[in-house]
């Protein structure tokens, strides 16, 4: 070979091996992007069938039950125009609590619940998902979205990892 | 009285900042003498006013100054003073000013190193340095200004949040920046060199030890949050590719990649732009990282409270930096020509490999990080990225990498010849599967396809990097620094593929509900509940539960999980307990009461988890070996022009 078929060679190699990566790279990223719903959508039905997706909302109050027995809990949330029930097995995060806002990953089961695998509530406890703060505007404007989404505490949880 | 005081250090520090910058770049421009005489002095004072306004902070933090808004907003008067004093940082406005502290001491650092520099040569470096510390100076007075008072002064403070009352907060975050901030010298010689023009070899040997000493800080510095994330969090995970793990990640891949190819150019002065370019994005990528955490434009766990204003001023510096620093390429890249050839097979073959894995395993990252963001300004959809896409995306770039690392150190500069070598690497190749397949299969007798894969690639990287250190010293042949730096980095590197292949591949998990006296067994290890009992700290109260561990009747160890209830902020925070056991790490977690004593407790069983982080120290040992070779000290050059700069230099 010589010099310059080398470096042909060499220059095909890497574009061959970034496009291969380039190419399995977008495939796991259509596969595995989960994305967001609030239960007036839920409701409206545009989430795919069978989707895996995030639904976030409020808590609403006085709807958490557990299964006597077992780490089974079910809890209704909001976006206060519609509700979708859920059900989730597991140990549920320090910051969940009834109305407080809430995103859940997990899918629909046919008799209308959603099957959540995570539960997330992050942050101090006027920490609102900025997702769920964006839809409770949507859905109701700007008042009642500042009276339930209080802007996030002046004391922020930090530092990066 | 101390806060106005340290607001007009910093007010000072700014002004030095400036004239640091505008003498280190246009001294050597207009070849003013005088003007390359006044940096070291502006770097001195600019140091003198940080230090001032950061022990200002500081001290009115321990008094409880709560008159300050930025103390009232992160301290409490029941705050331990420890806390006191890491609360600093603990927030936007603090840790920006402790990135800025800890900038001004790396140019400190430089001023002292750069004796053996040319004159010039090094004003230009400080220039650079200085024209950053300006922005980031500039940020913080016109939009974080930590000194801000409050009137009327709080009753007390709001309190720090409790995830950040932690030992691990008060040295990982310093640690981190460290690592962060010390590409910012990179990026300051890469700046000094292209408005220099002097792009030979000795420019690379200048910027080695400094990069590499950055990237072992950033090094401890990941592995310190992705330990205090397993234990304080309480979520048992150790990495969760979170927008802000992955803003620490991006910088330390390209930092990888730059270490690399600064050897080649170094040794061979090759891959000279490339090189050049890769100190640009490392130290772009610690800034995006500052700007992706501190703008709030990404959720995740760690994020601050979101501004636009300081999104849109970091953006706009970081346009300004960035593009300048891409500009001033483009017009030097171009004259920048290799002289020397190699060919495939040769060191700087394999090390051209290792870049562009190391570029796509950071492109990929980026990718995914990125994408809700697009996503959601293209108004295509809320959209989250998870290790389901990160997982197989990276590995699927770190395996040939892990493959390639083994020949790669066996290989020569300029020739591709492997000949002498190729007995060495099949039989290390050999015994490194054997053992894989043994240990894998003897110990836990199931594994996934991957495990002894990544077994063998790690175990082929210690015997393959082991074979010329042994031998050189049978021989008695001296070892310089540089070698046995490498040689225990990628040590450092197969212990941490080895214990990340034995954690992704034999966890247990288990979330149950316990009565007291009941027991449950995951593992092979019993787990008995003993209830829980309340109990009082110095700002918080809440219960502590006690968890007797055994196995096959035998007492292994006592766990003790809590859940607190800190006063001030009303949040429930979950104390883990992780005891060691025979490599394996286990971890409780107390859930929720479930009523009638019963709790819903989380346990997990990670072996060799621990090796993460030693596996981390050890490659930040590496580092630091390696920077401290005699040869990047003793090599004095006198200033000699390069690529006709000089001449440039005059016009320009």
């Amino acid at each position: 070979m010589t010099r310059r078929q080398r470096r042909m060679v060499l220059v095909l190699g890497i574009v061959g091996g970034v496009s291969i990566a380039g190419a399995l790279a977008l495939s796991a990223f259509r596969q595995n992007v989960t994305f967001f719903f609030d239960p007036t959508q839920v409701a409206a039905g545009q989430v795919p069938a069978g989707e895996r997706f995030r639904l976030g909302g409020m808590v609403t109050q006085g709807s958490l039950h557990r299964a006597p027995g077992s780490l089974e809990v079910r809890f209704v949330v909001t976006d206060f125009s519609h509700d979708v029930p859920v059900s989730y097995t597991g140990v549920l995060p320090d910051l969940f609590r009834e109305g407080a806002g809430v995103v859940a990953h997990g899918q629909m089961r046919h008799d209308g619940t959603f099957v959540a695998d995570e539960v997330l509530a992050k942050h101090d406890e006027k920490y609102m998902p900025p997702e769920v703060a964006r839809s409770l505007k949507k859905r109701h404007g700007e008042s009642r979205a500042d009276a339930t989404a209080p802007p996030p505490t002046p004391s922020p949880p930090s530092a990066g990892t | 009285m101390l806060p106005e005081l340290g607001h007009f250090a910093l007010i000072l520090a700014l002004l030095l900042a400036g004239l640091q910058a505008f003498f280190g770049i246009a001294g050597p421009m207009l070849g003013r003498d005088r003007w390359i005489a006044a940096v070291t002095p502006a770097v001195a004072g600019q140091f003198v006013m940080i230090a001032t306004a950061v022990g200002c902070l500081v001290a009115s933090f321990v008094a409880n100054d709560f008159s300050v808004l930025y103390i009232a907003e992160n301290s409490n008067s029941a705050l331990p003073m420890f806390y006191r004093v890491t609360a600093m940082w603990g927030a936007h406005e603090g840790s920006l000013l402790l990135w800025i502290l800890l900038l001004a001491a790396w140019t400190v650092a430089v001023t002292i190193g750069a004796s053996r520099l040319p004159p010039r040569f090094a004003a230009r470096v400080l220039g650079v340095l200085g024209l950053i510390s300006f922005g980031f100076l500039l940020f913080t007075l016109a939009t974080s200004n930590p000194f801000l008072r409050l009137d009327p002064a709080a009753p007390d403070g709001h309190d720090l949040n409790p995830i950040l009352q932690d030992p691990a907060l008060a040295i990982h975050p310093p640690i981190l920046y460290t690592g962060y901030v010390g590409f910012a010298v990179a990026f300051a010689f890469a700046c000094a060199a292209m408005l220099e023009g002097r792009l030979d070899q000795t420019w690379a040997r200048w910027t080695r030890p400094w990069t590499t000493a950055a990237w072992a800080f950033l090094t401890c510095g990941i592995a310190l949050g992705s330990f205090w994330a397993y234990y304080e969090l309480g979520w048992g995970g150790f990495w969760f590719w979170d927008p802000v793990e992955n803003a620490s990640f991006m910088p330390w891949l390209m930092g990888t990649a730059l270490v690399h190819s600064l050897a080649v150019t170094d040794k061979r002065g090759l891959f000279k732009s490339w090189t050049l370019l890769l100190a640009i994005l490392a130290f772009s990528l610690s800034m995006l990282g500052t700007f992706l955490v501190r703008s709030g434009v990404l959720v995740s766990v760690h994020s601050f409270a979101a501004d636009p204003s300081r999104g849109i001023f970091i953006l706009a510096f970081l346009i300004i930096m960035i593009g300048g620093a891409l500009s001033l390429y483009a017009w030097r890249a171009p004259q920048l020509k290799s002289t020397a050839g190699f060919e495939l097979g040769s060191r700087e073959s394999f090390l051209l490999f290792n870049n562009v894995l190391l570029v796509i395993a950071a492109t990929t990252v980026f990718a995914g990080t990125l994408a809700p963001l697009i996503s959601d300004a293209l108004k295509l959809g809320t959209v989250s990225v998870g290790p389901p896409y990160f997982n197989p995306t990276f590995m699927l770039s770190m395996l040939p990498l892990l493959a390639l690392l083994s020949v790669g150190i066996h290989s020569n500069w300029k020739r591709g010849r492997l000949k002498d070598k190729q007995r060495t690497l099949l039989y290390t190749l050999i015994a490194a599967a054997v053992l894989a397949c043994g240990l894998v299969y003897g110990i836990y007798s199931h594994g996934r396809v991957l495990t002894p894969v990544g077994a063998t690639l790690a175990l082929w990287i210690v015997l393959a990097s082991l074979v010329d250190p042994i031998d050189r010293w049978r021989r008695g042949l001296s070892l310089s620094r540089a070698v046995i730096g490498m040689t225990i980095a990628h040590l450092g590197l197969a212990t941490a593929v080895i214990a990340l292949t034995t954690v992704q591949s034999f966890t247990t998990e288990r979330d149950v509900a316990l009565a007291p006296g009941a027991s449950t067994s995951a593992g092979g290890y019993e787990f008995r509940f003993d209830g829980v009992r309340p109990l009082e700290g110095p700002n918080y109260d809440g219960v502590g539960g006690t968890i007797v561990v055994t196995r096959q009747g035998a007492p292994v160890t006592v766990l003790t999980p809590e859940k607190r209830q800190y006063w001030v902020q009303r949040q429930a925070i979950t104390q883990t307990s992780i005891k060691m056991h025979h490599g394996n790490n286990l971890l409780v977690a107390l859930g929720e009461d479930l009523g009638g004593g019963r709790w819903s407790v989380r346990i997990q069983i990670r072996p060799l988890v621990s090796l993460i982080w030693l596996a981390a120290l050890i490659m930040a040992i590496g580092g630091a070996t390696a920077a401290s070779d005699r040869r990047y000290r003793t090599a004095k050059v006198a200033e000699a022009p390069a690529l006709g700069a000089t001449a440039r230099d005059g016009a320009a």
